[in-house]
């Protein structure tokens, strides 16, 4: 795998309505990793993924996509930037307006001009991957939590865009359908080389996906500690880091 | 792993055939989302010709290879077995192989024939259609029983209403729609006077003017307007908010705590509507009659006072009750249609929408309904 950085982070300070939760952040994704933001909650990992994807501004500093700033890109180099990203939100963020079918064959419909019976076919093929064939008819509000999250992975993936936004993929989700989902997550990576950021605090997914961990602290408002998960679970020297990975509670604990 | 080729950098197709039976076709280069709608043409093009036996697509050179690629592949191969044809892929690398897999083409595949869906029959959709509307029937006459009950008890028990919600409420739906309330009635009013000014001139019959206006703004249209526009306003405001709170489940969070939702979110929205309306109606005879008045005095030559005077006349206190008590069942059903519609909401953002029309619709729908059975009723009792 080539060190390639594909999105750099620069002195990113940033945080919600004139608060700084993240304060001077700097690191690198390489191009074709799988990528874990984690942290306790309010410790500024969505305000991060929020910033990396430009919905949010940063109050300094910059996110650089392929060495182009995404927060000063406007018009059509911005959607140019747009197009290489998938998101998946917290909620799933699907359009309660349509079905399940129309949800995942609106970004094909935009961006390709290709005939409606291979879109359909490619809705039925993502829609086949997540395992939802058969829901294409379905409304949204009709399907279970899971269900839509799996629907928003496929509408991510729509496009094979080259970086997926993941934001909490497997909250939520049982224990088979989440370790489905990471098998997904790896097997995708591996044949498309998606780049992948995942924001997620489930410790099992972490081991079975990661090849690099971020964690971000709310009280130093930076990355605490930076390295693969078996790394950090055993030679952190960090007692929040540790007990985090050991799932105990500690003096470390910080919420 | 493949390289990630840039976008749009291109593919190539050679073709080799072996006779007429036999054709290979050699990919090269990248396919992605970009370029795969060309790509589909060009592989459609190559192999319109006619039937051949074999077809074998050489994946060997392929640097790029997404799923619309895979997409178009899978469709091709579908399309030439259709026409007898046998098709093969050779020289397909571990990661393109790995994406056929995930996509798990092959099931899909077999299972197309399976696809086509049927819609319901004429019959179903009858029987559908029938039991949505005893479904609907049913849930109307439990919601009016709950509402009457829970009126009953905040009568009963008048320290048991949300007395803060209900003043919140008397805001909004009162004192905020002051303004365009005042400015409807007083433009209704100048309007009729003009109209009726037009014709009753000709007879010399000007000052009764005053009458017309006077009778018909206090007993139809103070309150009709009035509520018209409360519905328009407050009525859909009201299913907006309760079918957000569905959607969201705080319907459900106050059940569970054993709050009653209909007392506890609905009847502070009657008891705001059922004082309001009837304030803003008699503001609105007020109004609507000055209204009249301008007219009168500025394009008949009335004076203020013989316009006043001729109005009251014309009214009895009787005409003023009735419109008060037109507004108050009006305001009831503002309110409890507007709830109503509000936790019937299903889905999400889109049945917020569905419902806030509907309580608008059926809100207004029923003031004139209403308003046409109170107007024969008046009549028979002669009030």
């Amino acid at each position: 795998m080539g060190k390639t950085p594909i999105i750099q982070v620069r002195g990113l300070t940033a945080g919600y309505k004139g608060e700084v939760t993240l304060d001077n952040v700097n690191f690198d994704i390489y191009r074709g990793e799988i990528f874990i933001i984690l942290g306790g909650s309010g410790c500024g990992k969505s305000t991060l993924l929020k910033n990396m994807i430009g919905l949010h501004d940063p109050y300094r500093g910059q996110v650089l996509i392929e060495g182009k700033d995404i927060v000063l890109a406007e018009g059509k180099r911005r959607l140019q930037i747009l197009r290489k990203f998938g998101v998946l939100f917290q909620s799933s963020a699907l359009l309660g307006s349509m079905t399940i079918a129309e949800n995942i064959a609106l970004p094909l419909q935009e961006y390709t001009s290709l005939p409606r019976e291979t879109i359909d076919f490619l809705v039925r093929m993502k829609l086949n991957m997540v395992g939802l064939r058969g829901y294409e008819g379905y409304l949204p509000a009709e399907l279970s939590g899971g269900m839509k999250k799996r629907a928003g992975i496929a509408r991510a993936m729509a496009l094979d865009p080259e970086i997926l936004f993941l934001d909490e993929p497997s909250a939520g989700l049982d224990p088979v359908t989440s370790a489905g989902l990471d098998n997904l997550i790896v097997q995708f990576n591996a044949s498309l080389g998606t780049t992948m950021v995942v924001v997620t605090h489930e410790l099992p997914s972490i081991y079975s996906i990661a090849h690099r961990v971020i964690m971000l602290d709310k009280r130093a408002k930076n990355i605490i500690a930076e390295g693969g998960p078996v790394e950090l679970r055993d030679k952190s020297d960090n007692p929040f880091v540790r007990n985090f990975f050991n799932r105990q509670v500690g003096e470390g604990l910080n919420v | 792993m493949t390289k990630q080729a840039k976008a749009g950098t291109g593919y190539h197709i050679a073709v080799e055939k072996e006779g007429a039976e036999h054709w290979r076709l050699k990919l090269s280069g990248s396919v992605s989302s970009a370029n795969s709608s060309r790509f589909l043409t060009d592989l459609t093009n190559y192999l319109s010709g006619g039937p051949v036996r074999d077809v074998t697509l050489d994946l060997g050179e392929i640097s790029y290879f997404d799923s619309t690629a895979a997409a178009v592949i899978a469709q091709i191969r579908l399309r030439l077995e259709k026409q007898g044809s046998h098709v093969r892929l050779i020289n397909v690398k571990p990661e393109i192989q790995g994406l056929f897999e995930i996509l798990n083409l092959e099931s899909l595949l077999s299972e197309r024939d399976r696809l086509i869906e049927k819609g319901p029959s004429l019959i179903a959709l009858l029987g559908g259609a029938s039991l949505n509307f005893i479904n609907d029937t049913r849930f109307t006459f439990a919601y009016l029983g709950d509402v009457t009950l829970a009126l009953g008890y905040a009568f009963r028990y008048p320290n048991k209403v949300r007395w803060n919600d209900a003043f919140l409420y008397m805001e909004r739906t009162g004192i905020e729609a002051v303004p365009i309330v005042l400015l409807i009635s007083f433009l209704v009013g100048f309007i009729m006077a003009f109209q009726a000014a037009v014709q009753l001139r000709q007879f010399g019959a000007d000052i009764f003017v005053a009458n017309l206006v006077g009778l018909s703004i206090v007993r139809e249209l103070g309150p009709l307007m009035t509520a018209i526009i409360v519905a328009g306003r407050s009525g859909t405001a009201f299913a907006a908010e309760i079918g957000t709170m569905k959607v969201s489940e705080e319907i459900d969070a106050l059940k569970v705590m054993g709050l009653e939702p209909t007392r506890f979110l609905i009847i502070p929205k009657v008891l705001a509507a059922l004082i309001t309306v009837p304030t803003l109606t008699l503001m609105s005879d007020v109004v609507g009659i000055s209204g009249g008045l301008v007219v009168g005095v500025v394009f008949l030559d009335l004076t203020p006072w013989g316009y006043i005077l001729q109005t009251q006349r014309a009214l009895d206190i009787l005409d003023v009750f009735s419109g008060y008590f037109k507004s108050m069942v009006f305001a009831l059903l503002i309110s409890g249609v507007g709830c109503m519609r509000g936790l019937q909401v299903e889905g999400g953002a889109q049945g917020v929408g569905r419902s806030t029309t509907s309580a608008a619709v059926s809100g207004i729908f029923l003031i004139i309904l209403y308003d046409a059975l109170f107007t024969l009723m008046f009549n028979y009792v002669k009030w």
